[in-house]
């Protein structure tokens, strides 16, 4: 008994060394030369310094930019650091009251929308940080982005299009648009 | 629901099955002690492994050393885990500088990782250093789906041995398990993961100002190679708070499927081995039809809820599914999956929110844990899991075909039923037993984030889960001190009073020679067996906790069908 | 005793069960609510502690004049008769072998024994005072005091009161007749006997204790099924205290009463309740098919046998063979061959040696001698020499036997013409039994002895085949002789020229592949084996060793018996897990007959569980409770017949009754349920 105690020191010891140490620090080598952007972090750079990482969303607050989800990570939303979801229950009339709210702000702030809200502009993410919204969220929010950058909703429009990734495979996931992408892409026109 | 949402199941589905076979041949050589094509790389670190733990690899142990060494390398292991959470602000590999743990807190993630749980009443961005992260959970992941593995195998050895008792050695097993499974393939599905865009670094975080001219604080840290081995050992703790929801762990769709695909590919193999190990492959297959049939089910169950959608936010003109809590690039029929995934088996990751699902989509979640995770199950513990369900089902219809019951041509008598009994008696009462307690004080019901049946919910997941050792959450329910010694309770008791009866009736079943198969006995591969089998998982499992459901998510579901709100 | 035979299987028409039986059952079953009775079977007990409570509510109830007293009442009537109606279907079981036992302890009863003392003369002492090692003499007319031995003398004795079979047998000092059993009456002659058995051990002792199954011990299988029922019991016990917490939290506070009706509706009372009956019932089919078995457990491994060792002669064939041709050796003369044929077998008294006379005096005619001629000498068969024959006047030597012992014996003259080997050996094959017939140590003929199958017999062994036994037949025959018969006789295997210790080799080889073995045997030379097999049954007509070393007795020492009491092993099993299943799969309906009657206080909502739609909630608590005890009694009979029972496959057997008690058991309580309910509704005391 006492013998298998010592094993099983002895064990913890050096499999700590293997799997504690030397794997994470093999795949950072190799990460290191061969996807250096990726696992450091997907930075995105623009106007000369990094802006975000490109799969991190952001908080987005002003007309001319399209808007992510709600996001309940960190006081004011999209907070890296304290990732999360409301984890309100379906029937949790803070959800309600919150999803209200939410619509009549985006109401407001886009009369001229086509189409009704698509639901991920109402609901928050359970990241908090989803860089992504569907591309209807997007084409409901381009009269809006278009009329404050003085643009064709056209040209929006297409923009949108060229920035929609498709499902991969055409199977997996869903149809979606980058916020920060679609931004910088907005940027890049003028 | 949507065609695609359909193809994106069947194409996991075929993926799993057509995994299956190759990977249970190879765990199979891998636990027999053959060379396999590894073992060019890996031998000479096998070698050095037991030379260095004076291990000796013929040195065979009954059940109950077997069950000793377990025990004794999981203490080893809590200790260590919890020291080095305790000391964590003193110790290297700490660029945030964050303070040591609180000793509820490292106690609770302790057992947690030491049982596979992966609770997460921690926040890992927020809470850890990299060094308490990849050389404290990161390890802890490799060992307990070890562990996992190494007692179902030498369970399936029991089953299989006759007229011997021993069930093999524990210390070859865990370190062949790590070296050769766990390993490289957590090695390749991490730079997988990299290339993706998973970070693995040690840089401090660096705050970036946004177009906006916001500062947002990006986080960093050895989140692949973490990420690789939480879904392959079914193990389920995130690198990040929000788990595999945040695309910091889990940033594409194709990391979504090969996540989910992670998750259940080992338990899916382990089938194939018990198989290979018991002589009869359509017996590892009898298994996984049986694991398939429910797997099918709860997806099913889960997307229709989600894709249905909230009839509340219906009522304010809002439409389509359930959205809240789920990303966008996974949309609902990738979070219905990984929810049914996760914790069909007892890996615990999520990457949708539970607690925000609607009442049926939750509901199914609590029962896979419920029933014990056989779903595929955690990598091991599905497979002996399944094997309890197993014996009760053979002591039963066995009994209907007029003879003493046989498991694979051994008897299963007084001492068998006890042991499997015992192993099934303990689930329901680590998770009933622990919620009346909470309900019925503050303490328990302090923390809660929604009131109501929603509330109740909560309360009763988290037992569910920690039980299982699943770890997943509804999230909404905080920690406090009652919780970190309740759940921590339940977690302990729910590993080892499940593995060790399993251990003691595997000890008992290598002793037993096997009586050939004849007419007089009947088949545990065939369509009525499974379809008993089934009837038995369902009927004596999960029906077990229909009255806490019915207060629970049920209750919620008909609630809120009626309009009301909490 | 002799009037009705009581050990006698019943005929067809024989009530499952007397009036008499009911009403002292009834009587019974109350007595059985003395706690200390009940704890026996942990869920019942868990039923009548849950009466109790329920009692007491309803007291409470009527003393402070509020609360439901109504349907307190109901409950707590319902919650009573279930553990009555268990314990009665106990009693019943138990009434039927204690009607059994009551004859015999009537043929027990004071007899005189002669006990031989010291001195050699004997006294005269009751005959319970009896123990083993000592010699009693028994004379015409007086009741063997005990189970023994013949030491001295022969006797013709009339086993009617043990077996029910009127002719009298006969039993003598020496061989394998020499068994006599204690209650049976002697008469003819006179007998000495030792005694074999300390008082309260003897045959009819055991017997008595077993029929009334008062000191019934568990069987394995039982004990197993026990643990698993008071298991499933923890948990629901766990379910539902839990639940009153649950419920609390949901807003309402459930009352007692109707928890408790919850808690028994879910235990798997129906199985609970009729395990114990099953067990007795079982029991005594065997007992009715004439079969003492000494512990359950015996009757129970009957049911698990994979391969059954049968005895040819006797079993599978008719004892006696006869003549079916003689054959007459190349340059022999036919007429000298008949004669000699004729006169070896004059004096051999068997019905083969009278087949012989009778054919061969038909292929003679006229030329038959009628009598021996003066001063033949019969040479005996025996088992050293295996030959017969007869040593004539004239100095010559006429043999038959088996082939090998007469060429044996031929080669004491000279050296034998073999020629008729090849004859033998197809007569052989032919699956008939050589006997080579040699006059002075030259082979001039064979006699080819016919074995007479049992009819139907192999239309049984396809039965056992597919239940999964393995049937070996076992004789003294050659090889080729045995395979002719075992292929006719459809068995899976024999065991040729058997000897004790080949048949004990056979026994262990087979058990260390895993097989449980079955055999009869009567022989004392048969213990051994009788011992080793997992189930032995002992021919009643059979020596004391055979029978002390079996685990059953037959007691009309019929061979062919081992195949229904592995049928009925089989349908003790099979019921059990009939009614295991059929009691858990009732669970579904009852949680939706309760948990929305319970729930609707707390939310209305729950209404929708109501699949049954069952009028109030009282009445669907009301109705499952009332379910739950009826179906106890519904199920008596089929606790106590058995279930159906058909030799099959178990893959057959297990799709069939997974499908009546599996799924019938999901389904029949959703009808009858609901049945109740509208009934209560109807009479207007839901």
């Amino acid at each position: 008994m006492l013998k298998q105690l010592l094993t099983a020191v002895r064990i913890t010891v050096i499999s700590i060394v293997i799997f504690g140490f030397v794997y994470p620090a093999l795949i950072w080598g190799i990460g290191r030369v061969t996807w250096p952007n990726q696992a450091g972090g997907s930075y995105v750079r623009a106007h000369g310094r990094i802006v975000g990482s490109r799969i991190i969303g952001q908080l987005w607050t002003r007309p001319q930019d399209f808007a992510g989800r709600p996001s309940a990570a960190g006081k004011d939303g999209y907070d890296p650091t304290a990732t999360g979801a409301s984890n309100d229950g379906p029937d949790s009339s803070a959800l309600l009251a919150r999803v209200r709210a939410s619509l009549k702000a985006l109401r407001s702030a886009n009369p001229n929308a086509a189409q009704g809200i698509p639901i991920d502009l109402l609901t928050a993410s359970g990241s908090g940080i989803d860089p992504d919204i569907t591309p209807a969220a997007a084409y409901y929010q381009a009269p809006r982005v278009a009329r404050a950058r003085h643009l064709p909703v056209a040209t929006v429009r297409r923009l949108i299009v060229a920035q929609t990734h498709q499902r991969t495979l055409g199977i997996l996931g869903e149809p979606r648009v980058n916020v920060l992408e679609l931004n910088l892409a907005l940027d890049r026109l003028h | 629901m949507t065609l695609t949402g359909w193809l994106q199941a069947v194409l996991l589905f075929l993926v799993v099955l057509a995994l299956t076979k190759p990977l249970g041949t190879y765990m199979h050589a891998v636990f027999s002690g053959k060379r396999t094509w590894l073992s060019p790389v890996f031998a000479p670190v096998e070698r050095i492994i037991y030379r260095f733990s004076g291990v000796r690899e013929d040195d065979e142990m009954p059940w109950y050393i077997y069950a000793f060494a377990m025990s004794a390398f999981s203490l080893v292991g809590f200790a260590y885990l919890y020291t080095l959470l305790l000391t964590q602000a003193w110790l290297p590999l700490n660029p945030q500088h964050f303070p040591n743990l609180s000793p509820g807190l490292a106690w609770n993630t302790a057992i947690s990782f030491l049982t596979n749980t992966n609770w997460q009443f921690y926040s890992g961005e927020s809470t850890l250093s990299y060094l308490s992260q990849m050389a404290g959970l990161g390890w802890h992941m490799f060992v307990s789906a070890g562990v996992g593995i190494a007692v179902a195998i030498a369970v399936v050895r029991g089953i299989a041995r006759s007229g011997r008792s021993t069930l093999g050695n524990f210390w070859v097993d865990i370190t062949r398990v790590c070296l050769y499974v766990l390993l490289p393939l957590a090695a390749v599905f991490a730079l997988v993961l990299m290339a993706q865009g998973v970070p693995q670094n040690f840089n401090a975080y660096h705050t970036v100002t946004t177009l906006e001219g916001r500062a947002q604080t990006i986080t960093g840290g050895p989140m692949a190679s973490q990420e690789a081995i939480k879904e392959l050992g079914t193990n389920g703790g995130g690198f990040v708070n929000a788990n595999s929801a945040s695309p910091n762990e889990n940033p594409t769709p194709l990391t979504n499927f090969l996540e989910i695909l992670a998750i259940l590919a080992i338990a899916a193999g382990l089938t194939y081995t018990y198989g290979l190990m018991v002589g009869d492959t359509r017996q590892g297959w009898a298994l996984f039809s049986a694991m398939a049939t429910l797997f099918w089910i709860g997806f099913a169950v889960i997307y229709h809820a989600e894709a249905a959608g909230n009839p509340l936010m219906h009522q304010l003109g809002v439409h389509g599914g359930n959205m809240e809590g789920k990303e966008t690039r996974f949309g609902i029929a990738g979070s219905a999956l990984f929810a049914e995934a996760t914790t069909a088996t007892s890996c615990g990751a999520v990457n949708a929110m539970m607690d925000s699902f609607m009442p049926i989509g939750g509901l199914v979640p609590m029962v896979n844990m419920q029933i014990g995770e056989v779903v595929f199950g955690g990598v091991g513990s599905g497979l002996y899991g399944m094997i309890e369900f197993v014996v009760l089902t053979v002591f039963i219809a066995g009994l209907m075909v007029g003879r003493t019951p046989e498991f694979l041509g051994k008897k299963i008598e007084r001492r068998e039923v006890q042991l499997a009994i015992l192993a099934i008696l303990i689930t329901p009462i680590l998770v009933l037993v622990p919620t009346a307690i909470a309900v019925a004080f503050p303490a328990g019901t302090a923390t809660l984030g929604n009131t109501g049946p929603h509330g109740f919910s909560e309360i009763l997941y988290a037992f569910s889960s920690s039980n299982a050792n699943n770890g997943s959450a509804f999230a909404g329910l905080g920690g406090n001190r009652f919780y970190y010694a309740a759940t921590g309770i339940a977690m302990f008791f729910g590993r080892f009073f499940e593995m060790i009866p399993l251990l003691a009736l595997a000890g008992c079943l290598a002793g037993k020679r096997a009586a050939p198969a004849g007419a007089g006995t009947f088949s545990t591969s065939s369509a009525t067996f499974v379809f008993l089998l089934l009837g038995t998982i369902l009927i004596v499992g999960a029906l077990t906790f229909l009255p806490a459901d019915a207060l629970g998510p049920i209750a919620d579901g008909l609630l809120l069908h009626s309009g009301r709100t909490f | 005793m002799q009037s009705g035979g009581t050990l006698r299987r019943r005929s067809a028409a024989r009530p499952l069960v007397e009036t008499a039986i009911l009403k002292n059952s009834l009587l019974e079953a109350l007595c059985k609510l003395d706690p200390r009775t009940q704890v026996r079977n942990p869920v019942m007990f868990i039923v009548e502690v849950g009466a109790v409570v329920t009692t007491g509510f309803l007291l409470a109830d009527l003393i402070h004049r509020a609360g439901t007293p109504g349907f307190d009442a109901a409950i707590s009537a319902w919650l009573w008769f279930t553990v009555l109606f268990a314990n009665f279907a106990e009693a019943v079981a138990e009434g039927r072998g204690k009607a059994q036992a009551e004859n015999l302890r009537r043929t027990k009863s004071d007899t005189i024994a002669h006990r031989r003392n010291a001195a050699g003369t004997y006294e005269d002492v009751a005959a319970s005072s009896l123990r083993k090692g000592d010699t009693v003499r028994v004379s015409v007319g007086e009741i063997v005091p005990g189970d023994g031995e013949i030491i001295e003398g022969a006797a013709t004795i009339d086993e009617s009161a043990i077996t029910g079979e009127s002719a009298p047998v006969v039993r003598e000092a020496g061989g394998d007749r020499s068994a006599v059993t204690g209650g049976t009456r002697v008469l003819s002659d006179s007998i000495v006997v030792t005694i074999a058995t300390n008082p309260g051990e003897s045959f009819l002792d055991r017997m008595i204790a077993l029929v009334e199954g008062a000191q019934r011990q568990k069987t394995p299988n039982e004990i197993a099924l026990s643990i698993l029922l008071s298991a499933l019991t923890i948990i629901f016990v766990v379910v539902v205290a839990t639940l009153y917490a649950f419920s609390q939290y949901a807003g309402s506070t459930p009352s007692i009463v109707i928890l408790v009706a919850l808690l028994v509706c879910l235990i798997p009372t129906t199985i609970g309740g009729l395990l114990s009956a099953i067990g007795i019932a079982g029991m005594d089919r065997v007992m009715q098919r004439n079969v003492l078995a000494t512990s359950g457990r015996a009757v129970e491994a009957a049911g698990d046998v994979d391969t059954l060792l049968l005895d040819k002669t006797g079993t599978i064939t008719l004892g006696n063979r006869s003549a079916s041709d003689i054959i007459v050796a190349a340059g022999a003369d036919r007429t000298q061959v008949l004669q000699a044929a004729l006169l070896s077998s004059l004096a051999d008294e068997t019905p083969e040696g009278r087949s012989i006379v009778t054919l061969a005096r038909h292929a003679l005619g006229a030329q038959a001698p009628s009598e021996p001629p003066e001063g033949t000498q019969f040479v005996p068969f025996s088992a050293y020499t295996r030959m017969s024959g007869v040593d004539l006047q004239s100095g010559s030597k006429i043999r038959k036997g088996a082939p090998d012992s007469v060429i044996a014996w031929c080669k004491e003259f000279h050296a034998p013409d073999l020629a008729l080997m090849p004859e033998v050996e197809r007569v052989a094959r032919r699956g008939e039994t050589p006997l080579l017939l040699a006059i002075d140590g030259s082979p001039v003929g064979l006699i080819a002895l016919k074995d007479i199958l049992k009819p139907q017999m192999s239309r049984r062994f396809a039965r056992l085949r597919a239940m999964g036994i393995r049937t070996v037949m076992i004789t003294g025959d050659n090889p080729l002789t045995a395979a002719a018969i075992a292929g006719e006789a459809g068995v899976d295997d024999f065991l040729a020229e058997a000897t004790p210790e080949a048949k004990m080799n056979l026994i262990k080889r087979e058990q260390a592949a895993g097989r449980l073995v079955a055999m009869t045997g009567d022989g004392t030379n048969d213990a051994p084996a009788l011992a080793q097999a997992d189930v032995g049954v002992a021919m009643n007509s059979g020596t004391q060793a055979a029978k002390e070393a079996a685990n059953m007795i037959d007691l009309d020492s019929d061979p062919t018996k081992l195949i229904e009491i592995v049928e009925i092993g089989k349908q003790l099993l099979m019921t059990r897990g009939a009614l295991t299943t059929f009691s858990i799969a009732n669970d579904v309906a009852k949680y939706f007959a309760i948990l929305p009657a319970i729930f609707i206080a707390a939310y209305p909502q729950m209404n929708a569980l109501n699949i049954m739609h069952l009028a109030t909630p009282q009445s669907a608590i009301l109705s499952a409770v009332i379910f739950n005890a009826l179906i106890i009694i519904a199920l008596i009979p089929l606790a106590l017949r058995g279930v159906r029972y058909e030799p099959r496959g178990a893959a057959v057997a297990l799709r069939t009754n997974v499908l009546i008690y599996g799924v019938g058991g999901l389904i029949v309580p959703f009808i009858g349920i609901k049945l109740i309910d509208m009934l209560l509704q109807a009479l207007h005391l839901g």
